[in-house]
């Protein structure tokens, strides 16, 4: 769906615009995040590591290479989902705020099982990532009903901020009636959109590389993440790559830096 | 107290002898808290003293709500007496006791329900004001030793049942897929939409302010005359007092248009919202 993609990309471009951030990955036991950032070798102790005291903080934050104030708290790929508890987490997450980061990206796994809600349950805001697909959108529906019911912000009456990021977009296909367009999605989700990244070859070259696309300023996708970075730091910035015209100029573009 | 008399004037020409009507006539509650047959007399002739004009025939209903004493033992004949030489004419009797309720079929006194406690009661509304009910009330709202209580005669049988109702249920967020609401003894109100794979119950109505795409079960306790309200039926299922349509029956000229969904008879009938 481009959860971890999308953690990679908005972790880096906050960073990049100067904010000092943590990007965590829940995905116990199908670790990812190291990987698309690049980090895969440089991880020695993990995040289950710190809850159980095995490992300092310090030890298991790997500094990214691209982004100044960007680090990596990678997930275990030899535990399960049960090692994380509530306490060890926020306990974790204490002291990275204690430590002086602005922000702390949270890298759900799918599902809506132990993992997710461990992502999911300190959070103050949330970024839903959907496909603009049926079955997707109903899912991101369920998960944003558990955010508002069973995270904290919720147990103390509270609300935790929604936004959805529509992925994979391809505004000719939503044409052809073969995709549900960013319209329906909204109206189903009835929640405000945070933004909208095509469908490019160019996010999982990146992938591949273990470069986050938002460092690809050139590509449409690396554009459309900028853009929700922005706005996640309260910048006005207008939706793009929505129409078919627009999609059409950039391929263009493209063809003509490829 | 004035009473509707059918006369030979009448321009009803009709082959009945009579007809039942209901009417709201206000009555006068004496509530007794203690008997003691001299005390009473007593304080009673005081009483019509000091109003005589009141105490000409007037209908008055005995309460025992408040009665402090064994209600089982009370000389109900003596208490009629002492009234009818007061020139008070006991009607009817409220109470829940049963050996009183006893007594007063011997007596020929209609039997009233013992009081519910309500907030605030308010005064019925009438429905066919006559110049006889006016005069009586007020003729009545003078020098009352009790309170008057509004009596409703109704003759023909009621169907109506008070139901305790809780105040209704209001949601300002959208239901997310997954998520049920119930609203228990009242309506439900959603100010928002109601996603596909939730679901919303209420004992009372369903209003949606959006679009209602999951299920809605209205009056699951069994109230018929249950509603439900939508912006925008796209609903999985709707349903009122286990009568039910599911999404194929409902896709029609009502698709995705606001609605109002009752129960008529046997099926559930689905009318536009102008």
């Amino acid at each position: 769906m481009g959860k971890t993609t999308t953690s990679a990309a908005i972790s880096s471009g906050i960073a990049m615009r100067g904010h000092k951030t943590a990007v965590i990955d829940f995905d116990i036991g199908l670790r990812n995040l190291d990987i698309i950032m690049n980090c895969e070798r440089r991880v020695v102790y993990d995040f289950v590591n710190v809850i159980n005291g095995e490992a300092k903080l310090r030890q298991a934050l790997i500094k990214d290479k691209r982004a100044e104030n960007l680090y990596i708290l990678p997930a275990s790929q030899t535990r399960d989902k049960d090692a994380l508890t509530i306490d060890g987490v926020e306990r974790v997450l204490k002291e990275l705020a204690d430590d002086g980061f602005e922000y702390i990206i949270c890298d759900s796994p799918a599902g809506i099982e132990h993992g997710a809600f461990m992502a999911m349950y300190f959070a103050d805001m949330a970024i839903v990532v959907a496909n603009p697909e049926v079955s997707s959108v109903r899912d991101s529906d369920r998960i944003l009903g558990i955010l508002q019911s069973k995270s904290r912000r919720a147990e103390q009456g509270e609300r935790v901020e929604e936004c959805l990021l529509l992925t994979r977009y391809n505004p000719e296909r939503v044409e052809k009636g073969e995709m549900l367009g960013v319209k329906d999605v909204e109206e189903i989700l009835a929640t405000k959109l945070l933004g909208v990244i095509p469908e490019s070859e160019t996010v999982l070259k990146a992938s591949n590389q273990g470069i986050p696309v938002i460092h690809d300023t050139e590509s449409p996708a690396g554009q459309a993440y900028s853009d929700a970075v922005a706005r996640i730091l309260g910048e006005e910035v207008e939706h793009r790559f929505m129409s078919v015209e627009q999609k059409g100029l950039f391929q263009r573009l493209f063809r003509r830096s490829a | 107290m004035p009473r509707l008399k059918p006369t030979a004037s009448d321009n009803q020409v009709t082959t009945a002898t009579f007809r039942l009507k209901g009417g709201l006539f206000p009555l006068t509650l004496l509530e007794i808290s203690r008997f003691d047959a001299v005390d009473f007399e007593q304080q009673l002739r005081d009483k019509a003293a000091a109003a005589p004009g009141f105490f000409k025939q007037t209908p008055v209903v005995l309460s025992f709500d408040d009665f402090v004493g064994d209600l089982d033992t009370l000389p109900l004949a003596d208490i009629l007496a002492i009234c009818r030489s007061q020139g008070l004419l006991p009607v009817a009797l409220r109470s829940g006791v049963e050996s009183l309720a006893q007594q007063a079929q011997v007596l020929s006194l209609a039997i009233m329900p013992a009081t519910r406690v309500k907030p605030a009661p308010e005064p019925l509304v009438e429905t066919e004001p006559s110049a006889a009910t006016k005069a009586s009330t007020a003729e009545i709202s003078q020098d009352e030793p009790a309170a008057p209580a509004s009596v409703q005669l109704e003759l023909s049988p009621s169907s109506h049942i008070e139901i305790n109702r809780n105040p209704s249920k209001i949601i300002t967020t959208p239901i997310r897929s997954g998520q049920q609401v119930y609203a228990p003894g009242g309506d439900l109100i959603i100010m928002a939409a109601v996603s596909a794979g939730a679901e919303v119950l209420a004992d009372g109505n369903i209003h949606v302010y959006g679009a209602l795409r999951g299920r809605a079960l209205a009056g699951v306790k069994g109230d018929l005359s249950a509603r439900i309200f939508c912006q925008s039926l796209e609903a999985e299922l709707v349903s009122i007092a286990g009568t039910f349509k599911v999404d194929e029956d409902l896709r029609n000229e009502h698709w995705k248009t606001a609605v109002q969904i009752g129960r008529d008879e046997q099926s559930l009938c689905i009318t536009p919202l102008v």
